[in-house]
């Protein structure tokens, strides 16, 4: 299961993921959706970043020294700002972020219901999608063999 | 080196995976004493990430399929620097059958012939026709969803209905259909009806992580049961350290260490590898000594040698309509139209496509933020929302010839934890291979936009995709040539046999395992007609 990871983090860290996580997934008034910096997820990410979690306090320590420690300059990814730079520069360490927030943005209860999917693992009640319409097939059953012999190399 | 002996027995069989399961189940009928050691131990199907809220995230943790990225006790560190394709496995009973998609295509007849019909590469000492009965054994063991009279294929059967076409299938099947080129539904290592007392498919749609179902066949719950039931022993957790030879130069057991970190020397008069294309070329080197000091079964130098994986292209469309998303197996259908040799395309051999439905959220927003189509910041939602449940794609699997600089070896200095050498991927692109990835990526590219994708993504090669491991203890009769014979004994060591896919002379262009297994089968049957002379 998901390690908790919460301690890794100092009060520094902690605000500087929050600034970041506003400003990657804000809140959308318009259908509801919470930001990133709600802080049901923003707790999410900080015991869950598991495996990412040094990776992580790097990410955080650096942004929060390109910012100069003004955690206000972390809340807007526009263009020219110290986020876009860092993306643009350092897109691994800008996929670390992606992936810890968004893995916890993306199964928050209030998120899976505006977006359309129901809040519950996949199993065991699964999900059903379409048989299809084999007929689909009658022009390849109509072209005919297409693979060749061994023995002679001759494509049909 | 020394430990603690165990009593002897007939057959030692190294890996519990694919092609270890089917080899022990083979010989069980022998009523030989056989035991198999595995560095991993059994995975309940109650913690695979579908049974969890954090499914999406799990195929990051311990149901990824990097080795370097679990780092579970049972994992052995990969170096894997120069490489730009990562390797993908998983250790334990089961092997990379648990991670795997279930993707079940068979070698062509062609792919046995590769030098008498292209020029290139080796031929095989074996035919399609030589496995056909061991393709067919296995299917049946495996339980194998499809529909027969694919035009790609010599006849064949299968056990089970087809996967669902799903809108995704339906809106590229019809899109290959106007372009006038060959898909299929693709053979599916998935139940699509009770089968083997093993459950149907609920369309979890994460079947690379993990079947919490039961519905993907893998081999702790086809082979494993019965081969278990026939008196086969299975040993977890046990990780195999070298094998061990006599003066006569024949292998006298292996050297283990148990679960509880005691060293044991393990005799058997048979010893069988099934480690796959990295585990295998590991177990020889890490087995040098004084009469095999290049490693064990090495007289040829091509051990670890000749390392093959599929190169893969991933091509992936955004619709305006709304498709199956996270719901049913990734894979549905397939195509072989890129897969014999046509000299015009400037390249030889061929590719399948593995036709693929689309993302969960997560994976949707991580992609989406990655190739750019989702902002960070205010567009954001918006964009999430034209590229959620609206992707469908496909990856290209490439033929990817043998060449001997690209191999495995013996890292200098990484070690698991038990201390034994790690192994060192040393691999590059071949020019056949590339531009056949980058044909591949036209062609498909060419299929989205027939069936109305607004935006393409490509990547190419898929850097994690190194989930086929061929090669690199390779098959033929000439000695100098091959490290182990036509029926999978080493030329060096008379009791030593190699059934996975470090065997492959070539790679052909689609997923491996059914291949695999049916080559295990076939090394059993030799083994079992053999009994009489089998170390002459």
């Amino acid at each position: 299961m998901t390690k908790v990871t919460a301690s890794a983090f100092d009060d520094v860290q902690r605000e500087t993921l929050r600034a970041i996580a506003a400003a990657m997934i804000p809140p959308c008034r318009e259908s509801g959706l919470p930001g990133a910096d709600d802080p049901a997820i923003i707790g999410d990410i900080l015991a869950s970043a598991g495996r990412d979690t040094a990776a992580l306090v790097g990410v955080l320590d650096a942004l929060h020294s390109a910012a100069g420690g003004n955690l206000d300059a972390l809340r807007s990814a526009e263009h020219g700002s110290v986020l876009a730079t860092f993306r643009a520069e350092n897109p691994a360490l800008a996929g670390v972020l992606e992936l810890v927030i968004a893995q916890c943005y993306y199964r928050d209860d209030r998120v899976l219901l505006i977006i359309g999917m129901e809040p519950r693992p996949p199993f065991p009640k699964g999900y059903e999608i379409e048989e299809g319409d084999w007929s689909l097939l009658d022009p390849v059953r109509a072209r005919g063999k297409i693979y060749r012999d061994a023995d002679d190399g001759r494509a049909s | 080196m020394t430990g603690t002996a165990n009593d002897p027995v007939d057959v030692l069989i190294i890996g519990g995976g694919a092609s270890g399961a089917a080899v022990a189940w083979s010989l069980a009928d022998t009523r030989m004493r056989i035991l198999c050691l595995e560095q991993g131990d059994w995975v309940k199907p109650t913690e695979f990430p579908t049974t969890g809220r954090d499914w999406e995230a799990r195929q990051y943790g311990d149901f990824s399929v990097s080795p370097n990225r679990r780092g579970l006790p049972e994992d052995y560190p990969i170096n894997e620097d120069e490489s730009p394709i990562k390797i993908a496995n998983f250790n334990g009973v089961g092997g990379g059958t648990i991670l795997y998609a279930g993707h079940f295509p068979r070698l062509h007849p062609s792919d046995f012939r590769v030098r008498s019909l292209d020029g290139v590469a080796d031929d095989w000492p074996i035919s399609y026709e030589t496995l056909e009965p061991y393709y067919a054994q296995n299917d049946e063991m495996t339980g194998v969803a499809g529909l027969e009279g694919d035009p790609a294929y010599p006849p064949k059967s299968v056990q089970m209905p087809p996967l669902p076409l799903g809108r995704t299938g339906a809106m590229l099947g019809g899109a290959m259909n106007t372009l006038g080129w060959h898909w299929w539904p693709s053979d599916a290592a998935i139940n699509t009806q009770t089968y083997d007392d093993r459950a149907p498919c609920i369309n979890l749609g994460h079947c690379l992580h993990g079947c919490a179902q039961g519905a993907k066949s893998s081999t702790d719950g086809s082979y494993w049961p019965k081969a278990i039931r026939a008196r086969v022993e299975l040993r977890t957790r046990c990780r195999v350290r070298r094998i061990e030879t006599d003066s006569d130069r024949m292998a006298t057991g292996a050297h283990y260490v148990d679960p509880d970190g005691v060293e044991r020397f393990q005799p058997a008069a048979i010893v069988i590898v099934a480690c796959n294309g990295v585990g295998t070329p590991r177990l020889l080197l890490n087995s040098a000594s004084e009469q095999f000091p290049e490693g064990l079964a090495n007289s040829s130098g091509l051990v670890g040698k000749n390392l093959m994986f599929h190169p893969y292209g991933q091509i992936r469309g955004y619709f305006d309509r709304k498709l199956d998303a996270y719901r049913g197996p990734r894979i549905g259908a397939w195509s072989m139209e890129f897969y014999e040799t046509d000299a015009s395309r400037g390249f030889v051999r061929g590719y399948c496509y593995q036709f693929s439905r689309g993302l969960g959220p997560v994976s949707t927003a991580t992609a989406g933020m990655a190739d750019g189509l989702i902002p960070w910041g205010e567009g954001h939602h918006a964009g999430f929302r034209r590229l959620f449940e609206h992707s469908a794609g496909m990856v290209s699997i490439c033929e990817d010839l043998p060449e001997e600089i690209n191999r495995v070896t013996l890292d200098p200095q990484l070690t698991d934890s038990d201390g034994i050498p790690a192994p060192k991927i040393t691999y590059r692109l071949g020019e056949n291979s590339q531009k056949m990835l980058d044909h591949s990526i036209a062609r498909a590219t060419e299929i989205l936009k027939t069936a109305g994708a607004r935006e393409i993504t490509v990547k190419s090669p898929m850097p994690s995709a190194g989930w086929h491991l061929l090669g690199t203890a390779r098959m033929g009769l000439d000695p100098q040539r091959s490290v182990v014979n036509d029926w999978g004994r080493s030329h060096d060591v008379r009791n030593l046999f190699i059934v996975d896919g470090s065997v492959f002379v070539t790679a052909g262009g689609v997923n491996p395992t059914s291949t695999i297994q049916a080559i295990a089968l076939y090394v059993a049957d030799q083994i079992k007609a053999r009994l009489h002379n089998l170390f002459d």
